[in-house]
C-alpha cells in the first residue's frame, strides 16, 4: 500500500511540526509513506470565498501528483473534505478526470478506519480538551454530529485513548463552530472573533492544559485569540497527530 | 473588507450583555429541540421521509396544486392565483372591498410580510391588526420580525412593558410578562369582535381535501377565523402536501424542531366557511417560486416549512441577530431565500456563514442550506457584487499557490514577519490582527525540512 502525504499550505508554513508528526507516526506504524515535493494549497480558501473556478489548476496539480498512490492522507480536515467533496465537481468542470479524491483521507480516518490502529502509542500525561472541527464532524464523519439523533462515536477520541496518561474532556456545545471559516474570519471579523472567544472559553472551562483537534486552522484561530487575550492560565494547542506521535 | 451583514453584526456585538442573552435564548431553543428529537426513536427516519415527501410533491407540484384547488372549490371555497406580491395584494384588497370590509385581523403569516401586504392595505384605508402576540408587539413598535417563529424575541419584557404603557395604557412600571400578556389579550379581544375579516397564513395545504392547516400556540388563528364573517387564507404554492398521512409526518417534526414542543397548542384545520358566514377565500401565491423550482442548485429551499430551527442553531445568527440580515428572513434560510428573490440586492448576507453545516442537520426536511450558500458565493463575481478586496486576495493566493517557486520562497521567508516590530503586524491594516495575535512562523516550512 503506497501512501502519499499531503501537507496543506498553512500547515507547511505555520505548523511544520504537524507534518513531521504525521510522517513519523506513519513510519512508526510501518506505512510506506512518501511526501512528494511541489505541494502548495488545495484551493479551499478561494473556493469558500466564491472563487472555486480558480482552484482548478491546484486541483489538477494535486490529482496528477498523487495519481499513483493508494491513499493520500492529510492532517487538516477541511482541506481533506474540500478535496474529497469538491474536487470531483471542479475537475469535471475543467474536463479533467479525477483519480484520487475518493482516496484522500484525513489522518484520523486513515489511522482509525484503514489501519485500524489498536496498539498503544506514546505517552501524554495531560488533560486535553478535544475540539471537533465542523468539516470533520459533518463532512468526514470523524464523530457523530450533536444535531443528529444517531449512536454517538468519536474517532479522534478513540485514537487518543491509545496514548498513555491522557485525560480527554469535551467542552460544552462540543459541535459548535469556532468561527474560523477561512475567509469568514476576515470578512466577518466581529462575529468570527466572538465565536472564537466563546469557544475558547468553553474549552478553558474544562480545566484542560491543552486543546487538540484534527484541523490546524481551528487551532490557529483559537490560539491567535488566546495569545491576544493573554488568557490565564495559559492553554496550549496541539494537533491530534502531534499527541499521537509524542515520544515515538 | 466588510459586507452589509458584517457591519450590522459588529454593531450588534457592541452590547455584549445583550448579545450573550440573545445567544443563550436561541441556543436554549436548540437544546429544547435536541431533547424533543432525542425522545423520538425514528427521528432521522422521519426527517428523511419528510424530505422525500417534499421532493415528490415539488416534482409533481402542478398536479397537486390542481388537486388542491379542485378540492377547495368543491368545498365551496373561492381559490385565487397570485403570480407575484403585487397581484396578491390586489386580490386581497379586492376581496375585502367586495365584502365591504374595513378592518381585518390576521394570524401570523410570513407570506404577507414577503408581499408587504399590511402597508398596501393600510394605504387603501383598511385597518390591519396582527393577533399573534409577537407580531402584535412589533406592529405597535413599528418594527419588522427578527425571526420567523418567535418574531419579537429580540425584545425584553421591559421593552414590551414600556411599549404597552404607551400603546395599551398598562400600569406604569408593571412589566410582569403574565400581566402584559393579559392586557394584550384584553385589547386583542376587542379587535377580534370588531373585525370584518380574518386572515390566516398556512403551514400546510392538503391536496386531497383542500384543507388549510395552521399551527399556532395562541389560538389566534381560530379567533381570527371564527369571529369575523369573512375568512381569507394566504398560502405559498410550495406549502401543498398530498394528504393527511403526509401531514402526520410534518406535524411530528414542526413544533419539535421549532420550539422544542411536542406539538403546537393548536393545529387548526380549515375546510370551508362556517355556517352562516361569507364565502371563504384561499389565495395561492407564486412570487418567484415556480422559477426557483427549475433551479437545479437551489430548488430545495422550497422544501422549507418555516420552523426556524436553522436560525436557532446558527451561531452566526445567534451572535448577530435578525436585523443584521438585509432580507426580512434571517439565518441560513434567509440568506438563501434572499438570493432567490434578488441576488444583487441581498448578496451582502452570504458572508454570514462559516459553512459549519449544522443547519442542514437540524433542518427537519433536510435542506442543503449551507451547501447552497457555498454555491451562491460562486455566483457573486459573475453578478458583479464580489468584494474587490476579497477578489484580489483570492487572485493573489492563486498566483502564489499556482507557482511552486513563488510559494517556496514565500513560505521560506515567512519567518521574517516574526521579527517585524509588533506595530507593523498587529495593526488595523492586517484584519487577522483584529482578533488574533499574529502567529510565529517557523524558520523552515515542512517541505524544506523534508528536502533537507
Amino acid at each position: 500500500m503506497k501512501v502519499g502525504l499531503f501537507i496543506p499550505c498553512y500547515v507547511d508554513a505555520v505548523f511544520p511540526k504537524v507534518g513531521d508528526a504525521c510522517y513519523r507516526l506513519l513510519r512508526h506504524l510501518g506505512v510506506d509513506v512518501t511526501y512528494p515535493q511541489g505541494q502548495t494549497c488545495c484551493g479551499q480558501p478561494m473556493a469558500n470565498a466564491g472563487f472555486a473556478k480558480d482552484s482548478a489548476t491546484l486541483a489538477k496539480r494535486y490529482d496528477d501528483m498523487f495519481k499513483g498512490f493508494d491513499y493520500v492522507v492529510a492532517p487538516s480536515v477541511s482541506c481533506t473534505a474540500f478535496i474529497r467533496l469538491q474536487y470531483p465537481h471542479i475537475l469535471k468542470d475543467a474536463n479533467h478526470k479525477c483519480h484520487i479524491a475518493d482516496n484522500t483521507l484525513d489522518m484520523v480516518e486513515f489511522l482509525h478506519d484503514v489501519l485500524k490502529v489498536d496498539s498503544r502509542l506514546g505517552k501524554f500525561p495531560h488533560k486535553v480538551s478535544l475540539h471537533n472541527s465542523c468539516h470533520g464532524v459533518r463532512e468526514l464523519n470523524l464523530s457523530s454530529p450533536g444535531e443528529l439523533m444517531e449512536p454517538r462515536f468519536n474517532k479522534i477520541k478513540d485514537l487518543l485513548q491509545l496514548v498513555d496518561g491522557i485525560e480527554v474532556v469535551m467542552p460544552e456545545r462540543a459541535d459548535e463552530c469556532c468561527g474560523f471559516g477561512g475567509m469568514f474570519s476576515i470578512e466577518e471579523l466581529a462575529v468570527s472573533k466572538q465565536m472564537g472567544e466563546k469557544k475558547l472559553a468553553r474549552h478553558m472551562a474544562t480545566g484542560a492544559e491543552y486543546i487538540t483537534g484534527a484541523d490546524c486552522s481551528c487551532l490557529m484561530h483559537m490560539a491567535g485569540i488566546a495569545a491576544k487575550q493573554q488568557t490565564k492560565p495559559e492553554i496550549e494547542f496541539r494537533h491530534v497527530i502531534e499527541i499521537l506521535a509524542e515520544g515515538l | 473588507m466588510s459586507t452589509s451583514h458584517s457591519k450590522l453584526a459588529k454593531k450588534f456585538l457592541e452590547n455584549q450583555q445583550y448579545a450573550d442573552w440573545h445567544d443563550s435564548t436561541f441556543w436554549g431553543l436548540r437544546v429544547k429541540r435536541d431533547k424533543m428529537a432525542a425522545a423520538v426513536p425514528e427521528w432521522e427516519q422521519l426527517r428523511e421521509k419528510a424530505s422525500q415527501i417534499k421532493r415528490h410533491t415539488l416534482t409533481n407540484l402542478d398536479i397537486y396544486l390542481q388537486k388542491f384547488a379542485d378540492a377547495a372549490e368543491k368545498n365551496g371555497v373561492e381559490v385565487h392565483w397570485a403570480k407575484d406580491a403585487e397581484e396578491f395584494n390586489e386580490i386581497v384588497y379586492g376581496i375585502l372591498k367586495d365584502n365591504n370590509a374595513k378592518k381585518m385581523v390576521k394570524s401570523k403569516s410570513m407570506l404577507t410580510e414577503e408581499c408587504d401586504m399590511n402597508p398596501y392595505l393600510e394605504a387603501r384605508g383598511i385597518e390591519v391588526v396582527e393577533t399573534d402576540l409577537g407580531e402584535r408587539i412589533l406592529q405597535l413598535a413599528h418594527q419588522r420580525p427578527s425571526h420567523i417563529v418567535v418574531p419579537a424575541t429580540h425584545l425584553t419584557h421591559d421593552d414590551v412593558g414600556e411599549l404597552f404603557e404607551k400603546e395599551l395604557n398598562t400600569k406604569k412600571g408593571d412589566h410582569d410578562p403574565t400581566y402584559l400578556t393579559y392586557e394584550a389579550r384584553l385589547s386583542l379581544r376587542d379587535e377580534f369582535l370588531t373585525a370584518d375579516a380574518g386572515m390566516t397564513g398556512a403551514n400546510f395545504g392538503i391536496a386531497e381535501t383542500g384543507d388549510i392547516v395552521v399551527c399556532t400556540n395562541e389560538g389566534n388563528a381560530d379567533m381570527s377565523t371564527s369571529v369575523p364573517d369573512l375568512q381569507i387564507a394566504a398560502i405559498g404554492l410550495e406549502k401543498i402536501i398530498p394528504d393527511y398521512e403526509c401531514l402526520a409526518v410534518f406535524v411530528r417534526l414542526l413544533a419539535r424542531s421549532a420550539t422544542g414542543q411536542p406539538s403546537t397548542t393548536y393545529t387548526s384545520h380549515f375546510r370551508k366557511a362556517r355556517p352562516g358566514a361569507k364565502k371563504m377565500h384561499i389565495v395561492i401565491v407564486d412570487n418567484g417560486r415556480s422559477e426557483w423550482l427549475a433551479d437545479e442548485d437551489h430548488w430545495e429551499t422550497l422544501k422549507c416549512m418555516r420552523c426556524g430551527a436553522c436560525m436557532n442553531s446558527c451561531p452566526v445568527y445567534r451572535w448577530s441577530g435578525g436585523y443584521s440580515y438585509s432580507f426580512f428572513i434571517p439565518g441560513p434560510l434567509g440568506i438563501n431565500l434572499g438570493m432567490l428573490h434578488d441576488p444583487k440586492k441581498y448578496s451582502g448576507n452570504v458572508s454570514a456563514c462559516t459553512l459549519c453545516l449544522g443547519c442542514q442537520n437540524v433542518c427537519p426536511v433536510k435542506i442543503n442550506l449551507g451547501e447552497q450558500i457555498y454555491k451562491w458565493r460562486q455566483t457573486l463575481d459573475g453578478l458583479g457584487v464580489a468584494n474587490p478586496e476579497k477578489k484580489m486576495i483570492c487572485k493573489a493566493m492563486d498566483y502564489v499557490f499556482d507557482n511552486k517557486s513563488v510559494y517556496n520562497t514565500a513560505t521560506s521567508c515567512a519567518h521574517i514577519v516574526n521579527n517585524l516590530p509588533s506595530f507593523m503586524v498587529n495593526n488595523g491594516l492586517n484584519p487577522w490582527a483584529y482578533a488574533h495575535k499574529m502567529m510565529k512562523f517557523p524558520k523552515k516550512p515542512f517541505h524544506k525540512d523534508m528536502e533537507d
